[in-house]
């Protein structure tokens, strides 16, 4: 662990829930997110990954341990402070992309500026700006029904980045996609955390992320059983592959 | 985007929305025709009250209201009234249910008002045909033009009977209805007690002050004079009017518990459509929550909901209620609607419309943000 990190767990437990029906799914984890780094949390199911994930995006609070953000401890905060502190230090990526129907692509990326106060034509401005970042300025109108299964991942790792968090929390982000796509989502998240300087930390099991990543994390039964450090300054082919794609869409 | 949001939640789903507003619509014209009879009685009942020039009122005691005042005063109160220091005036005021003998045969009650104009007291407002002097001419009337069918003429010149005298309509008012339906004939001091035949008694006197008289002083001046007779203030002969015919009688009640009713049935189907429409949308609030959304901010999505359905499901139900008014018009029973009613209607929508979310506030209270990590 480093000075700088940006998300520190220690010792997180979890159980979940009550009398004879309880279960441990988290046995103590300890983890340190730094800028600049893609982190991969790999492991089976049911070993534990979302139930860390959401802890670590203070969703859920942990039964024990601690977690600091940015410095904060976030024990004794309440769920308004908690919600507070995702506003401005998170990005989340869902594995259903979990967009809004109603809104387009431009929208939903406004309305995630909206509720961190960032209103009127700036807000536009900059969904406007973080859309065509991702390859996606020619679907600014188009609502997530007619979008691709990756485009609409691509619109939600928009979401996730607009309000420039230090921490971008993926869960699962190529589970639904198909290769070409879950490539290009993976290169994504992975020069978000290079060229921003951000942590990115994504849950996954799909083996195709690995060569995306700096650092993997292998979790069994609530525990970390393992981490592999990638080679510093990887650069897979897909984020070349993907500015390319970038700029030809404007 | 607060506004975007909910405006599109409520647009996505067109069936339910045309739900919510029908809802709304029902409610608010429900609740506008009820309280528009209401305002429409409440008027009727106070009309003549209000058109009268009296500071103060005296009544045979316990007289109920207007028409209910009987033949029991007689000029001694008047003397003693007009004896009472900061009394200007004692004008009396002669109001009677007769019979109404129709030309072509058949009979109906009125209600004879019998005063002197010059007196200043009190005389039929919304002539339309015709003048008070008319009205003096030997056996002259005045009378509503919505009654002619009812009174069994067709308008000026036309004779009838009230009781044993005879008469004839000379003038014409629009718009004095009566809530008793029997319509109000309107005839000189001297000819309401020929028709009626009771002397020299009267059923009210009407009492002017000097100007910068206390009128609570001569009030408790006169009732000390006064034995056997009320002295009452407009406002308290008004509210004592209502009270008879809109309370006593069970109409108001029943006019009231309409209102209500419509509001009960608009709030419990609002709160029906906000709350499925906030449960279908649940993952999206999650998804707002776990974004750091405040619940305050929710909340915002959600009355901004149901305020676009109270300002459409207003602006609806107005535009009926509006034309139901104006068909009432030429009836008996006109509605009335005041800027300050439909004022209250706007804000009994919002505030329905508010008590109405609160039931998907409360279902979005209890969300979990982790449910997003789950879908």
């Amino acid at each position: 662990m480093t000075s700088e990190s940006v998300l520190k767990a220690q010792d997180i437990v979890k159980d979940l829930g009550h009398g004879a029906g309880m279960v441990r799914a988290l046995k103590g984890v300890s983890l340190a997110l730094v800028p600049g780094e893609l982190t991969l949390l790999m492991g089976p199911s049911g070993s534990g990954k979302t139930t860390l994930l959401s802890i670590l995006g203070c969703i859920l609070t942990p039964t024990a341990g601690s977690l600091k953000i940015a410095g904060v401890a976030t024990d004794r905060l309440s769920p308004e402070e908690l919600a507070n502190l995702r506003r401005e230090h998170m990005g989340f990526v869902f594995q259903s992309y979990n967009l809004f129907p109603t809104l387009t692509a431009l929208e939903n990326v406004r309305i995630a500026l909206d509720v961190r106060g960032q209103k009127g034509f700036p807000a536009a401005n900059r969904a406007e700006e973080v859309l065509r970042d991702v390859g996606l300025g020619y679907r600014l109108k188009s609502y997530p029904g007619n979008l691709s299964g990756g485009e609409q991942q691509r619109v939600a790792v928009a979401r996730a980045i607009a309000s420039s968090p230090s921490i971008v929390l993926a869960d699962e982000p190529t589970a639904s996609l198909d290769a070409e796509n879950g490539h290009a989502v993976m290169a994504l998240l992975a020069r978000i955390a290079k060229e921003q300087d951000r942590s990115v930390l994504a849950v996954t099991h799909d083996p195709r992320t690995l060569s995306y990543a700096d650092r993997v994390l292998r979790i069994e039964d609530g525990r970390i059983v393992g981490e592999e450090r990638r080679p510093e300054g990887l650069d897979a082919p897909e984020i070349a592959d993907l500015t390319k794609r970038r700029k030809a869409h404007g | 985007m607060t506004l975007t949001l909910a405006f599109r939640n409520l647009f996505h789903d067109r069936v339910r929305l045309a739900v919510t507003l029908i809802g709304i619509l029902f409610s608010i014209v429900l609740v506008a025709v009820q309280l528009g009879l209401y305002l429409g009685s409440s008027y009727m009942i106070t009309a003549n009250i209000d058109h009268a020039k009296a500071d103060l009122w005296i009544t045979a005691y316990g007289a109920k209201s207007f028409e209910d005042g009987g033949l029991l005063l007689t000029p001694r109160e008047r003397h003693q009234a007009l004896a009472t220091p900061g009394v200007k005036a004692v004008i009396p005021l002669i109001v009677k249910f007769a019979e109404w003998r129709k030309p072509a045969g058949g009979s109906t009650r009125v209600v004879i008002v019998g005063t002197d104009a010059e007196d200043g007291g009190l005389e039929p407002w919304a002539l339309v045909d015709g003048t008070w002097e008319d009205i003096k001419a030997p056996e002259s009337v005045a009378v509503d033009r919505t009654y002619l069918k009812e009174l069994g003429i067709n308008g000026i010149g036309d004779t009838s009977q009230i009781a044993t005298g005879r008469v004839r309509v000379r003038a014409l008012t629009d718009g004095v209805r009566s809530f008793t339906q029997s319509p109000y004939a309107y005839t000189t001091l001297n000819r309401a007690r020929s028709l009626i035949g009771d002397g020299e008694r009267t059923t009210f006197y009407l009492v002017q002050l000097e100007p910068g008289a206390d009128l609570n002083t001569v009030q408790q001046d006169l009732r000390g004079r006064l034995e056997g007779a009320e002295v009452l203030t407009k406002e308290e002969f008004r509210n004592r009017s209502l009270k008879q015919w809109l309370f006593r009688t069970g109409a108001g009640v029943a006019l009231i518990g309409g209102a209500l009713l419509g509001s009960l049935v608009g709030t419990v189907i609002v709160a029906q459509t906000l709350y499925s429409s906030t449960k279908d949308h649940l993952n999206e609030f999650a998804t707002l929550r776990a974004l750091g959304s405040s619940s305050g901010y929710i909340h915002q999505v959600i009355l901004m909901q149901a305020g676009l359905s109270a300002v459409m499901g207003y602006l609806l139900g107005m535009t009926i209620a509006l034309g139901i008014l104006v068909l009432s018009q030429g009836s008996a029973l006109p509605l009335v609607m005041t800027p300050g009613l439909a004022f209250w209607l706007f804000a009994l929508t919002v505030g329905m419309c508010a008590i109405s979310a609160l039931s998907a506030i409360v279902k979005v209270t209890k969300i979990d943000p982790a449910v997003v990590f789950n879908r």
